[in-house]
């Protein structure tokens, strides 16, 4: 494998793709509006040119796109860095939110949310306190069994995982079949269509948060790689990183999942790719999988919009394309794991 | 001689278990590297790990140049004593200047990233070892020689004065372990002070520093291997019989060798 010792061009590199991309979504979708046009009403919002283009342009460009585009942006940076975050922290490169089991109970916090009527705020908190109970699971029962396999964390996760999505199917039974079912099982398979700016922030800032404490830990991070008592012996206070990191990783994936439902791959495939590009330090791949996961969604998300007729649920398709090339890039790096 | 490190009344035992370290106490002194001795499973790894507070022990004092260590931070600790653990494969391919670079954490604030100077003292850490060539290199890929070196490195770089080395030489060829022990002569002359664990008593008379022999929870030493080293107390020590021979004559004159003996038939 190769070495990596200067992330930085990349970095610049991947921001531009992704702020090309960012600009192409605004065009593309059931309704394709001429770049010219977009560009207008974006500089119309600053009154620099004279409006010419209709109400309805106005709206799918700045209320419909806009928030989902950043959505898409949010939810995919959140999903890799949490990935990224959880990789490092156990030294595991096949964990990710998902197969933690933490999508799913922050997903079952999140359609208890919705059946009790609570509000944006309230079902990102049951959310994120179900994700810390099932990583908590998932860690308790890993090492019950083997605290240093590799395999054993990931059914352990496996088990955790299908719990939670057990009780997730047992809400929609519950669910009010007129106003809560279809409301669940849209959020469920993961989308961004209903987008709303207030929910938008209110994912925003947990996520914002905890992204400022895993990059302002991304040296000690970066130690713990060596593993537990190496990382002790280098000075670092293993127990606070840990619980900081577990924390950070599991509020960003409870606002991600409260936002747009149940989204996998993204939070496994993408920190592997970043590691090939910018190598396995934490301070490089966690910008880079914020890059990277964001411009991912985005993609997959332009697709769903693009896709015809009927939308694509964005779950379903990240699991499409994720699936086959998470399968890609283990053959590729062929590590012993196990 | 400065003395660097005190070990007072170590004893510990693991949970419900019997006692492993039963009162051990030494010094270790810059310049003069200890060579630890012990048949498999007598707690040489054990004190080491309660030395870098990796292990709780029972009672006891280990103290770095006057200062307890138990009422330290993690990254004073680190500050005062570096770990050379046993070359190990790592969960993913670092490059061996970020390896050596972590040896630079406890000198970082908790949230802040190393700076030029950091860089530059890892960088003068390679150099001093002579693996700067190997920067920019997969540590996976490298030899097992020259991961030891690496994480030797890394504790230079830690600006630890006193080093404490699990098995430097295990699984390393005979030209490889020359390699390290005269590493650690030349580190032990400039002024660590340096403690590591070894299965081969041979090691012990090349380091030409003091060896101390753990048996029962008990640190025999430390003492010259000249006078700790003979026959009749390694048979007590791992229970086979081994002479101790010195070279006569050739390019290894004066040298000493402890060989097992054959039994007959």
């Amino acid at each position: 494998m190769m070495a990596h010792g200067r992330p930085g061009l990349l970095l610049g590199m991947s921001a531009l793709g992704v702020l090309a991309l960012f600009l192409v979504s605004f065009l593309v979708g059931p309704y394709p509006i001429p770049p010219g046009t977009v560009a207008r009403v974006f500089l119309g919002q600053l009154a620099l040119v004279d409006r010419n283009w209709s109400d309805a342009v106005e709206m799918v460009v700045l209320d419909v796109r806009g928030p989902r585009i950043a959505g898409a942006l949010l939810v995919g940076a959140a999903l890799a860095c949490a990935g990224a975050t959880y990789q490092n922290l156990f030294r595991n490169p096949l964990v990710s939110p998902g197969v933690l089991g933490v999508s799913s109970g922050a997903g079952f916090g999140a359609a208890l949310g919705i059946i009790l009527g609570l509000p944006g705020f309230g079902i990102q908190g049951l959310a994120f306190a179900l994700g810390l109970v099932a990583v908590a699971l998932t860690v308790w029962l890993g090492r019950s069994f083997d605290r240093h396999a590799t395999l054993v964390l990931v059914v352990a996760g496996l088990v955790v995982s299908a719990f939670f999505q057990a009780l997730v199917s047992l809400t929609k039974i519950v669910a009010d079949p007129l106003n809560q079912l279809p409301s669940i099982t849209f959020w469920l398979l993961g989308g961004l269509a209903r987008t709303t700016p207030a929910a938008l922030l209110t994912a925003l800032v947990p996520i914002a948060l905890s992204g400022l404490v895993l990059h302002a830990l991304r040296w000690q991070v970066h130690a713990l790689a060596a593993g537990e008592d190496e990382a002790r012996a280098l000075g670092v206070d293993v127990k606070r990183v840990r619980v900081l990191l577990i924390l950070a990783a599991t509020l960003m994936t409870a606002a991600a999942t409260s936002l747009c439902g149940i989204v996998g791959w993204v939070g496994l495939l993408i920190p592997h790719i970043v590691r090939m590009l910018v190598g396995p330090g934490f301070a490089a791949v966690l910008p880079m999988s914020a890059l990277l996961g964001g411009g991912f969604l985005l993609g997959m998300d332009n697709l769903a919009r693009m896709a015809g007729s009927v939308e694509v649920p964005l779950g379903i398709l990240t699991s499409l394309i994720g699936a086959p090339f998470f399968a890609l890039v283990l053959a590729r790096t062929r590590r012993q794991w196990f | 001689m400065v003395l660097m490190l005190q070990v007072d009344g170590l004893h510990f035992a693991w949970p419900g278990g019997p006692k492993v370290l039963d009162g051990v106490a030494f010094n270790l002194s810059s310049g003069v590297p200890l060579a630890l001795l012990g048949p498999n499973g007598t707690g040489k790894t054990t004190l080491l790990r309660c030395l870098l507070g990796l292990e709780r022990m029972q009672s006891g004092r280990v103290t770095v140049d006057g200062q307890d260590l138990a009422t330290l931070s993690r990254a004073a600790a680190a500050r005062l004593l570096a770990y050379v653990p046993q070359a190990s494969a790592t969960a993913f391919a670092f490059r061996v200047a970020d390896i050596v670079l972590m040896g630079r954490t406890p000198h970082l604030g908790f949230m802040a990233a190393p700076t030029d100077h950091d860089r530059h003292t890892a960088d003068a850490a390679m150099t001093r070892l002579g693996i700067a060539h190997l920067a920019e290199r997969a540590f996976d890929e490298l030899s097992g020689g020259e991961r030891q070196m690496v994480l030797v490195a890394r504790a230079l770089a830690q600006g630890a004065r006193v080093l404490v080395l699990d098995e430097p030489c295990a699984s390393l060829d005979i030209a490889n372990q020359m390699r390290v022990i005269a590493m650690l002569r030349a580190l032990a002359a400039e002024g660590y002070a340096i403690l590591l664990t070894t299965h081969l008593p041979d090691h012990a008379f090349l380091l030409g520093g003091h060896v101390g022999l753990l048996k029962d929870g008990r640190l025999l030493g430390p003492a010259p291997p000249r006078d700790l080293l003979t026959a009749p107390t390694l048979e007590a020590l791992y229970g086979t019989p081994i002479e101790v021979v010195a070279i006569p004559d050739g390019r290894a004159r004066g040298q000493v060798l402890c060989v097992p003996v054959m039994p007959a038939g």
